[in-house]
C-alpha cells in the first residue's frame, strides 16, 4: 500500500498541498481528479520523492519513502511523466531497457532483457523496437514510455509491492488508445502487489475505469471513494464549477456524467 | 540471442586498427621521416643501452612522445566532450563553450606568468594543477549560473551565453596576463593559446597518458547514468540516478581531462565536439559505447590533425588548434543548422 499522510507543501506563501492524506490500495485503479491547478501534479511529485521538502510522511509498505535509497525506491517504484524529450537519438528498444536501469549494474542480463521483450509485447509496441524513438509521433512516444515503466517494475519484488505513478498518461493518446491503456491497466491489476495511481482529466473515463477515484480542489482531499460516492452532484460543483447531468445504468452499474 | 543488442563491439577493432596506422605514421612523418629500420634501431638500442645516432635520438626523445601525446589528448578531449554533452543533454557542448578550456588557459597564464615570481612549485604536476584550478572555477561557474533558480534546469541557450560571458571574462584575464608578462612568458601564452604538440615529453606523456586512462574507467561507470540523463532530469531521478553525485563526478572528470591535456599541449578545441558527432552518426547514442569508441577516435583524430600540422607547411609548424578549428567549425554550423538536434 502506498500512503500519504498530512502532506503540506508549500511554495514560499502558496500553499499547494494542504495537510492532504490520502491512501492507494494495491490491486485498485486508484485515478485521481481535480480541477487545473488543484494540486494533482504537485501530490504525484511527492508520493514519487521527486519533491521531498514537504511536511507530513509518503509511506511505501509502511517505510518512509525518505528512508529508502534511490536504487531500492527506483527497483519498486515507476513514474509515467508526460512530454518526454530526448536529447539523442536511440532505438525504441535502447530507450525501454533504460527502465531496467536500477536492476543492473553493468551490461542487461537476459532477466532484463526477457523483462523489456514482455514490456514491448504487452503494450503492443515490439514492431517499433528497432526505430528511432525521435521518428515517433507523440502518441507511439507514450506508448514506449508504457513499456518502458512497466519494463521497471515488471518482475513483482516479495514483501515489497510495486508502484506505478502516471501523471496524466492519456495526454497524447486518442480515444482507440485511451481505452486500449485502461484496458491493459486493469489487467495489469490482476496482480495483486501492483499499487496503481493516475491522474486524469476525463471524468468519464475515470468513471468507467478507476476503482477509487479521488477529488482534489485547493490542495485538499475533498472525496475519496467509489465513483457513486465521489461523482456525484455537489462534489463535481464544488470541484469544477459545473452543474452536471449523472447517468446512472443500474444494469450495467455505470455511470455518466453530462455537461450543460 | 543477439535480440536488444547493439553490435556496437564490432567498431572497436576496426577503430583500433585504423589508430594503429594513424599512429604509424605519426611516428614517422614530420620535418624528418624516419625510417622503419632506424625505428627498430632506436628499440633495441633503447635496451641495449647502445648510443643512438641522431634519427634514432629524435624518433625516442622527440617524436615517439609526441605520437603518443597525439593520442592521449585526443582521447582525453573526446572522452570530455562525451561527458559534457550526456550531462548538458545537448550535442553541441564542448569543453570549448562552456568554459573549462578557457578556465584552465588562465591557470596556466598565471602560473607562467607569476610562477616565477612565487615559487610554488609541485615538479611536473604545478601547471596542471594550476589550469585544473582555473577550468574547475570557470566550468562551475558556467554550470550554476546557467541554472534556471526556480527549476534548477540549465537551458541550452542560457549555457552558450553564460558560456560567452565566462570565457570572455576569463580570456581576459589571459590577455591581461600576456599584457603584463614579459617576451618569453608572453610567448608560452600565445602557443598555449593556439595549441601544440611539439613540446611532448616522457614526463608529460606519462601524465596525460595515466589521467586519461583513469577517468575513462571512471566516466565508463557513469555512462548508464548518463544514459539515463538522455530523458531528462526528472526520468533520470526516477530510475534511481543520483543526480548531484553524478553532475559532480562528471564535472570533476571533464576538468581533469581538459585541464590535464589542455595544461601541456595548449587549447586545443573542437575535438570533444566532433568526434562524438561521428561516432553518433555510426552507431547510436549509447554513452558506454560513445566513451570507449571516443577513446579511439579522439586519437585517430588528433593523430591526424597534429600530422597536418606538421607537414601543411614543413619544416615550419602549423599550431594544432589551428588545423582542429578548420575541421571543427564546420561541423559545429552544420550541427546549429541540423534541424534533428532539439533546442
Amino acid at each position: 500500500m502506498l500512503e500519504a499522510k498530512e502532506i503540506t507543501f508549500k511554495i514560499g506563501e502558496k500553499v499547494l498541498l494542504d495537510n492532504a492524506s490520502v491512501q492507494f490500495e494495491a490491486g485498485k485503479l486508484n485515478l485521481i481528479i481535480g480541477p487545473n491547478g488543484a494540486g494533482k501534479s504537485t501530490l504525484m511529485k511527492v508520493i514519487s520523492r521527486q519533491l521531498i521538502d514537504y511536511q507530513g510522511t509518503v509511506s511505501y509498505n509502511q517505510v518512509d519513502s525518505k528512508a529508502l535509497s534511490d536504487k531500492k525506491l527506483a527497483q519498486m517504484r515507476a513514474v509515467l511523466s508526460q512530454n518526454i524529450d530526448l536529447a539523442f537519438p536511440l532505438k525504441v528498444w535502447e530507450v525501454v531497457m533504460m527502465g531496467r536501469y536500477p536492476h543492473f549494474t553493468d551490461a542487461p542480463r537476459q532477466i532484463d532483457r526477457d523483462a523489456c521483450e514482455a514490456a514491448l509485447e504487452f503494450f503492443d509496441v515490439m514492431y517499433m523496437a528497432e526505430r528511432d524513438y525521435l521518428t515517433l509521433s507523440g502518441g507511439e512516444r507514450q506508448r514506449v514510455h508504457f513499456a518502458r515503466v512497466l519494463t521497471q517494475i515488471w518482475n513483482p519484488i516479495p514483501n515489497q509491492g510495486r508502484y506505478l505513478l502516471l501523471d496524466e498518461p492519456l495526454t497524447f493518446l486518442d480515444i482507440h488508445y485511451q481505452f486500449q491503456f485502461m484496458h491493459k491497466l486493469r489487467e495489469l491489476l490482476k496482480e495483486k502487489d501492483l499499487v496503481v495511481v493516475g491522474v486524469v482529466h476525463d471524468l468519464n473515463l475515470a468513471a468507467q475505469f478507476g476503482d477509487v477515484i479521488h477529488l482534489i480542489q485547493d490542495g485538499k482531499l475533498i472525496a475519496s471513494g467509489t465513483k457513486h460516492e465521489v461523482l456525484n452532484t455537489k462534489n463535481i460543483k464544488k470541484a469544477f464549477h459545473l452543474e452536471p447531468v449523472i447517468y446512472n445504468n443500474k444494469e450495467k452499474g455505470s455511470l455518466h456524467l453530462f455537461f450543460e | 540471442m543477439t535480440k536488444f543488442n547493439n553490435q556496437y563491439k564490432a567498431w572497436f577493432p576496426i577503430l583500433g586498427i585504423v589508430l594503429l596506422v594513424t599512429f604509424f605514421f605519426s611516428m614517422k612523418l614530420g620535418a624528418i621521416n624516419i625510417s622503419w629500420s632506424e625505428i627498430q634501431a632506436s628499440f633495441s638500442k633503447l635496451l641495449s643501452g647502445e648510443a643512438m645516432n641522431l634519427n634514432e635520438r629524435i624518433f625516442m626523445q622527440i617524436r615517439l612522445p609526441r605520437a603518443l601525446m597525439g593520442v592521449f589528448v585526443g582521447a582525453s578531449l573526446a572522452i570530455a566532450g562525451v561527458l559534457m554533452q550526456a550531462l548538458f543533454r545537448n550535442p553541441i557542448v564542448e569543453p570549448g563553450l562552456i568554459g573549462t578550456s578557457s578556465g584552465a588557459a588562465f591557470g596556466a597564464s598565471l602560473y607562467f606568468v607569476l610562477g616565477s615570481v612565487i615559487k610554488i612549485h609541485a615538479g611536473e604536476w604545478t601547471l596542471p594543477l594550476a589550469a585544473c584550478i582555473g577550468g574547475t572555477l570557470s566550468t562551475v561557474a558556467v554550470f550554476f549560473l546557467s541554472q534556471n533558480r526556480s527549476t534548477g534546469k540549465s537551458s541550452v541557450v542560457a549555457l552558450l551565453l553564460t558560456g560567452i560571458a565566462i570565457n570572455a571574462l576569463f580570456l581576459s584575464g589571459v590577455g591581461f596576463l600576456s599584457y603584463l608578462a614579459r617576451d618569453p612568458q608572453a610567448r608560452s601564452i600565445i602557443f598555449w593559446n593556439l595549441g601544440t604538440l611539439s613540446g611532448a615529453n616522457w614526463v608529460s606523456v606519462s601524465i596525460v597518458g595515466t589521467i586519461m586512462i583513469v577517468c575513462l574507467f571512471f566516466a565508463l561507470r557513469y555512462a548508464k547514468q548518463l544514459n539515463a540523463l538522455m530523458m531528462g532530469e526528472d526520468e533520470a531521478i526516477f530510475l534511481g540516478v543520483n543526480l548531484k553525485k553524478l553532475q559532480i563526478g562528471v564535472i570533476a572528470l571533464n576538468v581533469l581531462l581538459v585541464a590535464v591535456a589542455t595544461s601541456f599541449t595548449g587549447a586545443i578545441g573542437f575535438v570533444g565536439l566532433v568526434v562524438p558527432h561521428l561516432l553518433r552518426l555510426m552507431k547510436g547514442s549509447d554513452n558506454r559505447f560513445l566513451l570507449l569508441g571516443s577513446a579511439l577516435m579522439g586519437g585517430i583524430l588528433l593523430s591526424l590533425a597534429d600530422l597536418a600540422s606538421r607537414l601543411l607547411l614543413a619544416p615550419a609548424e602549423l599550431p594544432i588548434g589551428i588545423v582542429t578549428s578548420l575541421v571543427g567549425v564546420p561541423v559545429f554550423i552544420m550541427l546549429l543548422r541540423k534541424k534533428q538536434y532539439y533546442f
